[in-house]
């Protein structure tokens, strides 16, 4: 575990080893050493993890907080405006990824029984429907078309406003303001104000669940006397964001990732009872939420290494998942591999709470994809895909595609 | 092989119904984990110690006779 590796002044976002692998930067400190001093960008001396197994040590230990309020929770990553942070980010209600126990535990626990396996495979069917009326708009429209705009941003958009209870008509409106604020070139400060305009869209969605409540999720927790108006504005804001941002960008760079990769995506055509198995390699392969930070809140050692109290410990979950300790070739994308064991949704207390809905999403949304379209293809260079190397969420901005037939 | 749940430290991510269905539920309410059948934890010794090992919460203890 002593192997010297330059102490690296944060992580780059750009990637210099292709659209699909962690960067050369974090693949060296893996190898070098999974646990590892970094210098931040803003100054500050903290840790950075990237190998699997301390990454779900760091995870789930309790000694490290996801708050942000405690104190000022460095970030990995270059991010315009981060220099002027001096103060720690006051909590907002609500917001339970940022919390830790009992507040934690309070709020998730209001929502984890609409979200169990079995609630999501009494889901699966009217996702089904869902995706294959998109499909069939999809298929009206002549190409090459942008598939984010057409399919993967609207499939995940329609599932989490009819679940939340979201007027689907608002998307515009919020898919922007989702999106400015994981917009990694923007000030902290611009992101931050976003927040605030998108609390204030929720706000007004839960008086309304409050005075005039439907059959949705948003209605039901809002029938309870136990949560707050700014605690249900915040969970609002949480799933809406994560419902719909992450999924997209799964299915987008899922696509493009398949293209990109022929013989994975015939082998997966063929012989559609490996999908279940294709989904969780893609998320392992993909990891499209990547960097996560925690903050230590006492002297602590992990892995052999002592962490001050107040360290930023970054991790990447990319280089984490891409760990040739855990799997065999990792850079390679093998839908018959056993991807299980991989930490695309985190590890930990803070697992995906969405974890259920996003693989019944991507199964219909892949297997309908491929099914009704045999033909698919880029329709520009892959070189040409824009990725997205700027945001809080990996993925591509822009995926136009083309077929010459559609079929039932 | 002796298996026990920590509904307390459950966070209701399901990768224990994912991994051994015929082993795990979740409850209707919150969410949390519910051993369907003791009887078939040795039957599928492999698949509950693999669950064990994903629970994001550790809130699955195998422990060997
Ligand atoms: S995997 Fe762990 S946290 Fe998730 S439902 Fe099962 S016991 Fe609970």
């Amino acid at each position: 575990m002593n192997t010297e590796v330059p102490v690296p002044h944060g992580l780059p976002t750009e990637r210099d080893n292709g659209p699909f692998n962690p960067h050369s930067l974090t693949a060296r400190l893996r190898e070098a050493r999974p646990l590892s001093r970094m210098v931040f960008p803003d100054g500050h001396e903290g840790w950075m993890v990237t190998g699997h197994e301390v990454t779900r040590q760091l995870l789930a230990d309790p000694r490290f907080s996801s708050r942000m309020d405690l104190d000022i929770l460095h970030m990995p990553i270059e991010l315009p405006g981060q220099g002027e942070m001096t103060e720690p980010i006051p909590q907002q209600p609500g917001m339970f990824v940022r919390m830790d126990p009992p507040d934690h535990t309070r709020l998730r626990g209001m929502l984890t029984g609409v979200f169990t396996v079995k609630r999501m495979r009494l889901l699966e069917e009217h996702i089904i429907q869902l995706v294959e009326r998109q499909l069939d708009e999809l298929a009206r429209l002549t190409p090459p078309v942008d598939l984010v705009r057409e399919f993967t941003l609207p499939v995940p958009s329609l599932a989490i406003c009819e679940l939340l209870g979201v007027p689907y008509e608002d998307r515009d409106d919020f898919q922007s303001k989702t999106s400015r604020s994981m917009d990694l070139k923007l000030p902290m400060e611009e992101r931050l104000a976003v927040a605030m305009e998108s609390a204030e869209y929720m706000s007004g969605l839960v008086r309304r669940k409050r005075t005039e409540p439907g059959d949705d999720l948003l209605s039901d927790l809002a029938r309870r006397d136990d949560v707050s108006d700014e605690e249900l504005v915040g969970i609002g804001q949480l799933l809406l964001g994560a419902g719909h941002e992450t999924t997209a960008n799964m299915l987008a760079l899922g696509t493009f990732a398949l293209l990109r990769h022929p013989e994975q995506l015939a082998d997966l055509r063929a012989n559609p009872e490996l999908m279940q198995g294709a989904v969780e390699e893609l998320m392992r392969f993909l990891s499209i939420a990547d960097i996560g930070v925690r903050y230590a809140t006492e002297d602590l050692e992990l892995a052999g290494e002592t962490i001050a109290k107040g360290s930023s410990v970054g991790v990447s979950l990319l280089a984490a998942n891409h760990d040739p300790a855990k799997f065999d070739n990792p850079d390679t994308l093998d839908i018959r591999r056993n991807a299980r064991g991989h930490v695309a949704f985190g590890h930990g207390i803070h697992q995906c709470l969405g974890q259920q809905l996003a693989r019944v999403e991507m199964r219909a949304g892949f297997e309908g994809l491929l099914r009704r379209f045999p033909s698919l293809a880029l329709a520009i260079p892959a070189e040409d895909v824009k990725l997205r190397t700027d945001m809080q969420i990996y993925g591509v901005h822009e995926l136009p595609v083309t077929w010459d037939e559609v079929a039932r | 092989m002796r298996l026990s749940a920590d509904r307390d430290t459950c966070v209701g991510a399901g990768m224990c119904v994912l991994t051994a269905p015929e082993v795990f539920d979740q409850d209707d309410e919150q969410g949390r984990v519910v051993i369907l059948d003791p009887g078939v934890v040795d039957e599928r010794a492999e698949a509950v110690r693999e669950a064990a090992v994903l629970c994001p919460a550790a809130a699955l203890t195998v422990t060997e006779d």
